[in-house]
């Protein structure tokens, strides 16, 4: 008889053996993915010191001599405000370490991608990873290390000081791994057009193993303001959160409880909510039953007085950087961008931004161009399947007397503090009520506007042709009965050239 | 016909004069002209063709869709009256290329040709009078002697029995006059192969008359000029076609018009004669025959209805072919000998036609 045996697997180990549901999926999504990753990575380093983004990335074959193997070394430098060196070691080599479990936008979600991309690379070519990083002051640190998979421990092979003289502040990620380039490529790149469009204060580089350069410069300074940090909302807390937040909480009774742990409760909110749900106030959390916390999860839940989360822990892109970004990577002949006031749904706070973009450098292509983003990075895989398509499909554009063979671009971009991705791999959006809603009453506004230039346009080339064609044919008509009728001198037709003149143009 | 051009050229320069004025006190020109859409084409009884109702069109250059046909108008009424001043001729093919030279290019023979029946429309003139044809193929012979009018031919005269061909029915035959004729009857003849044999086996003389040959359905100019042969020498026209109602049409253009020169007067002989072959003669001469097809049935089926149908002898010979079912060709008299048809069937149905 077989007998059954039970073993623990450690987070990297898990995430070794699902790789699939963090988008490394085979040779070309992983090389892809792996760039994405660390640039999302670095973007966020800079942000958050409000610093515009300087990122390098270069691509190279492994080996020099030998092109035929599919083995790459990945390098991406970057300005951001460097890690602190104690962190160094778990931030790149223990899978779910990270800065990013708090309650505010970020690119990444789960503190997964970086060390996703190193682990691969590690399981592929058995090459450790080279980090070097500063926070600007007098040092540099420097780690060669490797993930130990089934401890999800990093382990530091070499590790160098360096004076830092120039007061450089920035990371340093670099490692081998295995792909395919080729057929990546052409994502990659769009990977990178896409991210100037939402990021027009970022400097992009990227250096490919054929050795061309990619650019894409910064049109602006300027950045949205970064996302404050907040408390949880009510409406989207579960049990286990209770559990954490009445374990570690330092209050003794229930209302301060309350006001303290919760976004959007304060004084009077606490009060009107614990004789809602009929729990004492004075009541120390750390005395609630299993069954109690379960029951003040509902009562949190069924309350209708909690105002909504604000949004000072959304930083959107902003309609002018919205539309400096698209405006600089598609050279359209118009575009429309609008934001949507912050909206929610289940208790977690979001914003959308759309524009649409007409003409310019923009193909036709007999459907329009779709660009998704999140958290001001693209969306490129699925695109089928994410919200803003069902909702662009649905959508009655011939009210707007548009059409698919239009040159047009729409771009759609939601920032949340939890993007309802479907996936690990953040490839597509699930279709929210909220959400929907959001983009859906966007693209009417921009689609209104795209409608006004374009009738306004109409007006003007229309116009433009009937002037033509009576300066053409009245001259002709006035010669013409001048020498039938015998007179010496053609008719003045200004007259009537400037009456045409005054319908609009 | 001097004075006749004369009318002409003044009825051109009025049109000219008429924009002119227009545009010279600051209105867009328009032209106002009868409608020639199909609801207000009717028959008249009275005059015995059909006409234009009391629906006016204009043409007004404020309207965008029609300022280009009305400068194509005016560029051929200046065309036209160069051409008749100069007592040259043209023909609608030529109109089309020297449009080009105005920059004023024409899509296509046919929009040239609708802006020439707009001219005529609004000056109720037909093209002929302002010296634009059609190709032409129809022919006459027989004693009739012409004096030319146009340039250089001015005063000369010619017989039309002086050459056995026939004389080309062309400008220069259209404006000629008429001086001495001894003939008594014009016979209209729909086939060039007929119209050789009526003048071998001289027909002009045997039956005193004129010969026409009409090549299939007469063009306007050849309808004007049976029409003058009747009116000013004041001699009967007997028509001869083939026995089918494309033949039976022919005729009737000829004596009632057509729907399409509607706009125009003058191109009809209303006491002009249909004379063969008809469906009785098929039957009683035992012709060889074709059957009717389709389209000839449908078309039978039309002409009953339409107006110009409407006497008895027309309506019998419609009846007789759709229940014979048969159609023949002038030719099938050769069956008989090749001169049966002149010494047997055409006296008699000349006879007949009275």
């Amino acid at each position: 008889m077989a007998r059954t045996t039970f073993e623990e697997i450690s987070a990297a180990d898990f995430f070794y053996r699902n790789r699939d549901i963090a988008g490394f999926t085979n040779p070309t999504r992983a090389i892809f993915a792996s760039v994405r990753e660390l640039v999302e990575n670095s973007l966020d380093a800079a942000e958050s010191l409000k610093v515009p983004p300087d990122i390098y990335v270069r691509l190279s074959y492994a080996n020099e001599t030998d092109k035929e193997t599919n083995v790459f070394r990945l390098r991406i430098k970057d300005n951001g405000l460097g890690v602190p060196p104690r962190h160094i070691p778990s931030a790149f080599g223990q899978v779910l370490y990270g800065s990013k479990y708090k309650p505010k936008q970020q690119r990444g979600t789960f503190g997964l991608g970086g060390k996703m991309a190193i682990l691969y690379g590690q399981i592929t070519t058995h090459q450790p990873a080279r980090i070097i990083s500063s926070t600007g002051m007098s040092k540099i640190y420097s780690y060669k290390l490797r993930i130990d998979i089934q401890r999800n421990r990093p382990l530091i092979l070499d590790r160098k000081v360096l004076i830092n003289k120039e007061r450089w502040r920035g990371t340093i990620v670099e490692f081998s791994l295995e792909g395919d380039y080729s057929r990546a490529m052409p994502k990659i790149l769009e990977y990178f057009k896409q991210t100037a469009m939402v990021n027009p204060y970022a400097n992009l580089t990227f250096v490919d193993p054929k050795g061309r350069l990619y650019k894409f410069t910064r049109v602006t300074e300027e950045m949205p303001d970064p996302p404050k940090e907040t408390l949880p909302h009510p409406y989207g807390v579960d049990v286990e959160l209770l559990q954490r937040l009445i374990h570690v909480t330092t209050f003794r009774n229930m209302s301060d409880f309350l006001k303290n742990h919760f976004h959007r409760i304060g004084e009077i909110t606490a009060k009107k909510f614990l004789e809602f749900s009929n729990i004492s106030p004075s009541k120390n959390p750390k005395r609630l039953s299993h069954e109690e916390v379960v029951r003040l999860m509902r009562m949190l839940k069924e309350f209708r007085e909690f105002l909504p989360p604000n949004a000072s822990c959304l930083s959107p892109l902003g309609e002018k950087l919205l539309k400096a970004g698209i405006s600089k990577e598609l050279k359209p002949e118009f575009i429309a961008v609008h934001q949507r006031r912050p909206s929610t749904y289940a208790g977690h706070p979001f914003i959308v931004e759309v524009a649409i973009a007409y003409g310019g450098e923009i193909p036709r292509k007999g459907s329009f161009l779709i660009y998704r983003f999140a958290n001001r990075i693209p969306l490129l895989y699925d695109e089928a399947s994410d919200v803003s398509t069902t909702v662009i499909n649905s959508m009655n554009w011939r009210r707007y007397k548009v059409t698919p063979d239009m040159p047009i671009a729409i771009a759609t971009h939601i920032c949340s503090t939890k993007i309802p991705y479907k996936t690990v791999g953040k490839e597509f959006i699930a279709d929210r009520p909220e959400v929907r809603r959001e983009i859906a009453n966007g693209l009417r506004e921009v689609a209104r506007s795209l409608q006004r230039f374009l009738t306004r346009r109409e007006h003007v080339s229309r116009d433009r042709k009937r002037l033509d064609i009576f300066s053409k044919y009245l001259p002709k008509i006035a010669e013409f009965s001048t020498q039938l009728a015998g007179k010496e001198k053609n008719p003045d037709i200004k007259k009537l050239l400037r009456s045409v003149k005054k319908f609009g143009t | 016909m001097i004075e006749r051009k004369k009318e002409v050229i003044a009825s051109l320069e009025n049109l000219g004069l008429q924009i002119y004025e227009q545009i010279d006190t600051g209105y867009f020109p328009s032209i106002e002209m009868p409608s020639r859409s199909t609801e207000n084409i009717r028959y008249d009884p009275q005059i015995r063709q059909y006409i234009l109702g009391d629906r006016k069109v204009r043409r007004h250059t404020r309207n965008i869709r029609h300022i280009r046909p009305f400068t194509q108008l005016v560029w051929t009424a200046l065309f036209s009256r160069e051409l008749t001043s100069h007592r040259k001729t043209s023909t609608l093919r030529d109109v089309y290329y020297s449009a080009q030279a105005y920059e004023m290019k024409f899509t296509d023979q046919q929009e040239s040709n609708n802006i020439i029946t707009d001219l005529e429309t609004v000056l109720g003139l037909s093209r002929e009078d302002f010296n634009i044809f059609p190709e032409e193929r129809s022919a006459v012979f027989g004693d009739l002697t012409i004096e030319y009018t146009v340039p250089g031919y001015e005063g000369k005269t010619l017989n039309l029995t002086s050459h056995p061909d026939g004389v080309m029915i062309g400008p220069a035959l259209t404006s000629s006059e008429f001086v001495s004729t001894t003939a008594d009857k014009v016979i209209a003849i729909e086939k060039g192969g007929l119209f050789t044999r009526f003048v071998e086996e001289n027909v002009h003389e045997k039956f005193n008359s004129l010969l026409v040959l009409t090549a299939g359905q007469a063009p306007r100019a050849t309808r004007h000029f049976i029409r003058r042969l009747s009116r000013e020498l004041d001699i009967p026209v007997y028509i001869f076609t083939d026995g089918d109602p494309w033949g039976m049409h022919i005729a009737m253009v000829i004596i009632s018009g057509s729907a399409n020169a509607a706009h125009l007067r003058k191109l009809t002989t209303p006491d002009a004669k249909w004379s063969g072959v008809w469906a009785t003669d098929i039957v009683n001469y035992k012709l060889p025959t074709d059957p009717l097809d389709e389209v000839d049935i449908k078309r039978l089926y039309e002409l009953q209805r339409d107006p110009r149908y409407k006497d008895p002898l027309w309506q019998r010979e419609i009846k007789t072919f759709l229940k014979i079912r048969k159609k023949a060709e002038q030719e099938a008299f050769s069956r008989y000998g090749l001169t049966y048809i002149v010494d047997e069937y055409l006296p008699t149905k000349l006879e007949e036609t009275k």
